[in-house]
């Protein structure tokens, strides 16, 4: 069962299932592609945006684009 | 192609790739370079000589793809198939490329690949990337490719002259398209938009139409197109057309292509790069761990902005001191060497005085974004950014808001200028919208001068200084009108979904000294060369409103004044006499019945009408009105004479406490800076902004000072 990235509460890596929603082009092209691994670093203090590391750099990611992404926890 | 002898290079990447270093090192033409994504908002342009051949090199927007959604990648794209303007295709394109971000930096360069220009690929930062443990064989990325591929880390001298010999030999060698082999379905669907749709229907260059297909597939943007379409009901029956094939077959018409060319940069990159360690922790991610932390990140980036501005603060007040002096004693030493008349008046008091004016503003913004410039060449701008951002959104500004925000208190240009740090364009305009609210430096004296003459001394709870009180809710007051007014014009602004926030963090590295100087000397130059115009116009018009019609002083009137009474007497004193008497005193009675309501009697009116060169010329003008002469020592101050003028008709003390908050309430809201309506226009390149930002400041200052001042005498 594939979850949200923006309902990923603690720091980890997980998988990308699936990108959606109106900001899906821009995610893809950041290399934010279905199958690939994304890790959690942080969350800011008030709990969004996220820090992810993927493809080997730092995105900074609000809720709204955390939404798109669909993932799957490893293990 | 390109003019007769000079060739035309165009340099493309993504933000942070160090594009602008290699630009600054081919032409000697310093620009912005920051380690800060989307600081390159401008095109810049600049000229080599290479071995006795002329390039034109153009330094395009840095941008993570072709498929554009912004104005900085369609400025990037439009330059590539030369419809930019008037310009020509360019004859080569330099694709400059982060070598330790390689997947992500490649996905840009197999788009430009496509557009069948001559193309070279710069792996630049292969410093960093060995830093990583990143090992990379450009000969095998050159086979992949196809194109000359050269390793450079951009910041050592030897490095430009590699890239400078690359250019010299290069061979023009024009890439295949289509070399990361779109699936069947795709290649199918991008060739019936062509076929049916752009080559028939649209003006666009042939090299174009792959790039431009694919974008109106994955994004079905049909109306974002910067061309005028005609028959677009027409266009997007063949776009459903094409993205149905890729549906129907099981495909995502939105992802398609974007899968493709990372399948085929995967494939270009197995073998070619090797990576080590992936989770060792980078010095990087250790700063990180500290900066961005949830408690002390906040903290941090507090403690930045107030040293920052603690020493913005003391470092710029002695030069503003001295460059006020500078420009008083230049118009006392014309004044006593030029004949009295017309033009000696108008060099002294309205040039002179206009010049001034512009100039003082100079040490703040100079100091303000030497501080940017650190902070954006290290990386930490974007953590600042990302720790701020969900308070920022909770107001309706964004994370990067804070700086130009903050930067207000000192003073509202450079803040505004430092605006172009937000890349979207509703939250910067919010942003500018908002940020004279914040109590400037300006505001200073009149708060001062109004609390002297009318808070009482007092102290409460046996340590708070009422006037101390009244100072800072004075600035407090600044900063939730700030917020209300965010609030408010939130609702205003038609909210677009695509103000993303997906913004890269770069590594830290130390700033490059030479780009931190090179830049704010470029603000400031900006500033003296755009908004002086507007100012010094201003200066000469309020100097004419000011000084004319000419009057005949009474002969009862003695030319040197002698007042010393404690109130107001424009019969003794020439100088009052024709302020008095100008457009402006004029204006000032003539405006009485609209301000009365706040309090506000002529002299006020006077006051507010040359206050708006700037707020604190209120003070000046005052002191003319009063006859306050600089060198009379004995006489009364503008405390006591304000304190003690008095109605002749009703012998009642014409400013009283809620005449003084009912001022002080205009004064932090109205929009009285000239400089500030300058930078706005500068800054959004049109008078629309500016009109709505005097009308719906100076309106509610003309709310709240009724409402505080018709509260205060009817307590």
């Amino acid at each position: 069962m594939a979850t949200l990235l923006s309902q990923k509460k603690e720091p980890g890596s997980c998988k990308v299932v699936n990108i959606t929603g109106t900001q899906a082009s821009r995610l893809l092209e950041m290399g934010i592609t279905p199958g690939i691994d994304l890790k959690v670093i942080r969350s800011a203090p008030l709990g969004f945006p996220i820090e992810v590391k993927v493809r080997g750099y730092l995105l900074s990611l609000r809720k709204a684009e955390a939404e798109c992404i669909e993932i799957e926890n490893e293990r | 192609m390109g003019s007769e002898d000079t060739l035309t290079i165009a340099l493309v990447g993504n933000p942070n790739t160090g594009k602008s270093t290699i630009f600054n090192g081919l032409t000697g033409l310093r620009q912005k370079i920051a380690n800060y994504p989307g600081v390159t908002v401008e095109r810049k342009v600049g000229y080599s000589n290479i071995d006795g051949q002329a390039y034109k090199i153009i330094d395009l927007p840095g941008t993570y793809s072709l498929n554009y959604k912004k104005i900085d990648e369609r400025i990037t794209y439009q330059t590539l198939i030369g419809e930019y303007q008037h310009e020509e295709v360019p004859d080569v394109v330099m694709i400059v490329v982060d070598s330790s971000n390689l997947d992500r930096n490649l996905f840009l360069a197999t788009q430009v690949m496509d557009l069948g220009l001559p193309t070279m690929l710069v792996l630049n930062m292969g410093d960093v990337a060995k830093e990583r443990g990143i090992e990379i064989d450009p000969q095998a990325i050159e086979e992949n490719l196809g194109i000359p591929v050269f390793v450079v880390s951009a910041k050592f001298k030897q490095d430009i002259g590699t890239i400078k010999t690359a250019i010299a030999n290069q061979k023009y060698t024009i890439p295949k398209p289509l070399l990361w082999a779109p699936g069947k379905n795709l290649r199918i669907a991008a060739d019936v938009v062509i076929d049916k749709w752009l080559k028939p229907n649209t003006q666009l260059p042939e090299r174009a139409h792959i790039i431009e297909a694919l974008r109106l597939i994955s994004d079905n943007q049909i109306d974002e197109a910067f061309y005028t379409y005609e028959n677009k009901e027409f266009g997007q029956k063949v776009i459903d057309e094409a993205r149905f094939l890729i549906e129907n077959e099981g495909g995502n018409a939105i992802a398609a292509e974007v899968l493709y060319r990372y399948d085929f940069i995967n494939e270009c990159t197995k073998d070619s790069v090797s990576q080590e360690d992936e989770d060792k922790k980078s010095i990087s991610d250790r700063i990180d761990e500290v900066v961005t932390h949830k408690v002390l990140g906040p903290i941090i980036f507090i403690l930045v902005l107030l040293v920052m501005f603690q020493s913005i603060f003391t470092w710029a007040t002695p030069f503003m001191d001295l460059i006020e002096l500078v420009f008083i004693k230049t118009g006392s030493w014309l004044t006593a060497i030029l004949p009295e008349g017309v033009l000696t008046s108008l060099l002294v008091d309205g040039v002179i005085a206009g010049l001034g004016g512009v100039v003082v503003f100079l040490p703040q913004i100079l100091f303000l974004f030497f501080f940017i410039y650190i902070l954006e060449g290290t990386g930490y701008m974007a953590r600042a950014a990302f720790v701020m951002d969900g308070f920022m959104t909770k107001v309706g500004l964004h994370g990067r808001s804070v700086v130009p925000l903050m930067s207000g208190f000192a003073c509202a240009i450079p803040g505004i200028m430092a605006t172009r740090n937000i890349e979207n364009w509703r939250d910067r305009i919010l942003t500018i919208m908002v940020l004279p609210f914040m109590a400037c430096s300006a505001r200073l004296p009149v708060y001062a001068l109004l609390i002297a003459a009318f808070i009482p001394k007092t102290t409460i709870l046996g340590f708070i200084n009422l006037q101390g009180v009244t100072f800072f809710s004075l600035y407090l007051f600044g900063i939730v009108m700030a917020i209300l007014a965010a609030l408010v014009m939130n609702q205003f602004f038609p909210k677009s979904d695509s103000s993303p926030f997906i913004m890269e963090l770069p590594s830290y590295k130390m700033p490059k000294w030479s780009a931190v100087f090179q830049n704010t000397f470029e603000r400031g130059t900006i500033f003296v060369k755009e908004a002086g115009k507007i100012i010094i116009a201003i200066s000469i018009v309020i100097w004419f409103l000011a000084s004319y019609p000419k009057v005949d002083i009474p002969s009862h009137i003695p030319t040197e004044s002698t007042v010393t009474e404690a109130s107001f007497s424009p019969q003794q004193d020439p100088d009052a006499y024709q302020l008095k008497n100008s457009y402006a005193g004029k204006f000032g009675h003539f405006i009485e019945p609209v301000i009365k309501p706040l309090g506000f009697d002529w002299k006020i009116g006077i006051a507010l009408i040359t206050s708006f060169a700037a707020r604190e010329v209120m003070v000046g003008t005052l002191n003319t009105i009063y006859s306050i002469k600089e060198s009379g020592g004995e006489g009364l101050t503008l405390k006591q004479k304000i304190i003690n003028d008095k109605d002749p008709e009703t012998g009642k003390p014409i400013y009283t406490t809620a005449t003084a908050i009912s001022l002080m309430i205009f004064f932090a809201l109205a929009m009285q800076c000239m400089s500030t309506i300058a930078i706005v226009r500068r800054e959004t390149n049109s008078w629309k902004w500016p009109t709505a930002m005097f009308l719906y400041m100076t309106g509610l200052a003309y709310i709240c000072s009724l409402i505080a001042f018709q509260a205060g005498s009817n307590w």
